[in-house]
């Protein structure tokens, strides 16, 4: 296919590839230029006219102690969500993968909440948070339940990671199940002879074969963490006074509705900084991994 | 070894169905409560429904125009999915099978832009379209799902199209196919597990996506079905249970999806989030 008509590519290159860079470039990659080129100007969606004024928004950024609250809430959000998701999942996968009765129906019955969008899942749990638990424990004389979680400015970040885990745990199940389902027989039945069972195999044999899935799972559960939007807006809109809005959120205020134009653009740099950074070592470990195995 | 296994305390059935019973309470008490009054549910929310009355839901189907949504909804679905699915695959084709240079510095571009956050294109996003005068147009919305779909679904394909045997299209060449004849009769069809699962993909992600359609599709007859939930919810507050309705007839159609292709999507899934 090399000795074509350079015309002729240009052609083919047009109908195989012309729509879809179209599309790419118009919505993607131009939006994304202006928008690292815009946090170095005072630009502000109104005026055709702005100036360079250097990193003095990124200053701003760093100066401000609310970003840099939510941020390091965003963090804690993050942190306690995956580690817990992932450890309701991997749980679960060794559970359901141990030919118990009914197996495939319990995993797509854990699986369901990630076919929900978030908007859907906060308004559910608001009412479970707000009346039902409520309700509940006022009933049993349980102290911490006969108020809402979403009233209490420490209890309501726990409200979303609660949600987060339930909903994470059955999607990133479903990762380890595969990762269970790929461990060849052979091997288990090997360990099964030296002797090891139950919990000794468990740590020994299983977990070290499914560092691959334990990458993965966690990196998804990190990235899709610091871009919460959905469930933040539904579930608590950042309330009770300000208390729960994640960085996602904050970008949205910032630009759209105090619009702060270049400063709520530098946040999302930043995000979109730590985010690059998270996905590059994912992708680093997952290689040297693949090495090694 | 038998008598042992059956006599052993059933701690991992009872982990099991308790985990199953948090997962699955909160929808179950969302239907129940959708069929009764809203001073029943703050009452008792846990007792059962005597009745089986519809008013929560010819409430909600009226106010939040429910046929409207779920018809908007689909045909941004639809028409954004279907785009994605042909362009991608026939640019993953052509950036594999055309040995430029450029080719490579395109791909790579085109993984990278994988990891961009929504949150960072967003607000030039508006500003542009916005200034174009092209915001409140469901067909500007599917050129933008069209867009973003595309790092994803060519790095997908790009994937797969790589172990399809050359020799294939060779011979379609030499029967004297043109290219686009070779890639619709030969590489599509042999592209079919693939497309699959980033259908599923891409339908999941498009039919619940709720902030860039926030931002595009501003009159209340553009709104697609989780963008009326949110309004429903936000102008109807006090009156809980005909809110609950209205969940339920949202996460219905997905839930249909799910019993009709469970095993496709679960599959479909689980293969996206391992490549």
């Amino acid at each position: 296919m090399s000795n074509m008509k350079l015309h002729k590519k240009m052609g083919l290159f047009l109908v195989f590839a012309g729509p879809a860079l179209f599309a790419f470039i118009s919505v993607l990659l131009l939006p994304l230029i202006q928008g690292v080129v815009f946090t170095f100007t005072d630009w502000n969606l109104v005026s055709d006219k702005f100036s360079f004024i250097g990193l003095q928004n990124y200053q701003t950024v760093f100066r401000d102690r609310e970003f840099i609250a939510q941020f390091l809430l965003t963090i804690k959000y993050v942190l306690y969500s995956s580690v817990l998701s992932n450890l309701a999942a991997f749980t679960l996968a060794y559970l359901l993968t141990s030919g118990m009765r009914g197996q495939n129906l319990l995993r797509g019955a854990f699986f369901l909440p990630n076919l929900i969008g978030g908007i859907v899942l906060g308004y559910i749990w608001k009412f479970i948070f707000s009346n039902v638990l409520t309700q509940l424990g006022k009933s049993l004389g349980i102290e911490v339940l006969s108020t809402s979680f979403l009233t209490h400015p420490q209890r309501a970040i726990w409200a979303m990671i609660i949600v987060t885990v339930w909903q994470y745990a059955g999607y990133l199940m479903m990762i380890y199940i595969a990762g269970f389902v790929a461990i060849p027989q052979e091997t288990q039945e090997a360990a099964d002879l030296d002797g090891a069972h139950g919990l000794s195999r468990l740590l020994r044999i299983t977990i070290p074969l499914m560092v691959p899935s334990f990458v993965i799972c966690l990196f998804i559960s990190i990235s899709r963490g610091f871009m919460t939007y959905d469930l933040n807006l539904t579930l608590t809109n950042g309330g009770p006074f300000g208390s729960t809005q994640l960085a996602a959120m904050h970008v949205y205020q910032k630009a759209f509705l105090a619009k702060q134009y270049g400063i709520g653009q530098a946040e999302a740099i930043v995000l979109f900084i730590v985010v690059a950074l998270i996905s590059v070592t994912q992708v680093m470990l997952t290689k040297k991994l693949e090495v090694e195995a | 070894m038998k008598k042992r296994k059956s006599l052993r305390f059933p701690w991992k059935e009872i982990f099991i169905y308790l985990s199953l019973a948090l997962s699955v309470v909160p929808f179950y008490i969302i239907l129940n409560n959708s069929f009764r009054t809203t001073e029943l549910f703050i009452s008792n929310p846990f007792s059962l429904t005597n009745s089986l009355s519809f008013h929560n839901y010819v409430y909600a189907f009226e106010r939040m125009n429910y046929l409207n949504a779920i018809f908007n909804s689909f045909l941004i679905t639809l028409f954004s999915v279907t785009l994605i699915v042909l362009t991608a695959s026939s640019a993953a084709y052509f950036l594999l099978r055309f040995k430029w240079r450029i080719n490579k510095i395109i791909f790579a571009v085109l993984v990278s832009a994988m990891i961009v956050p929504f949150q960072a294109i967003m607000i030039p996003l508006v500003s542009i379209y916005g200034s174009l005068n092209a915001l409140n147009n469901k067909w500007i919305l599917i050129f933008m799902y069209m867009g973003f779909g595309q790092p994803f679904a060519i790095f997908l394909c790009h994937g797969f199209i790589k172990n399809i045997p050359l020799e294939l299209e060779e011979a379609a060449l030499i029967d004297g196919c043109n290219h686009v004849q070779s890639f619709y009769n030969i590489v599509l069809p042999n592209l079919k597990p693939i497309l699959i699962t980033l259908l599923i993909l891409d339908v999941l992600w498009i039919w619940n996506d709720y902030l860039l359609p926030s931002m595009i599709l501003l009159s209340p007859m553009q709104r697609t079905l989780p963008l009326s939930t949110y309004s429903f919810f936000s102008t109807y507050s006090v009156d809980f249970t005909p809110l609950m309705a209205s969940l339920v007839m949202t996460i219905l159609p997905v839930l249909v999806l799910f019993v009709l292709g469970q095993k496709q999507i679960v599959k479909g899934v689980v293969q996206g989030a391992i490549k």
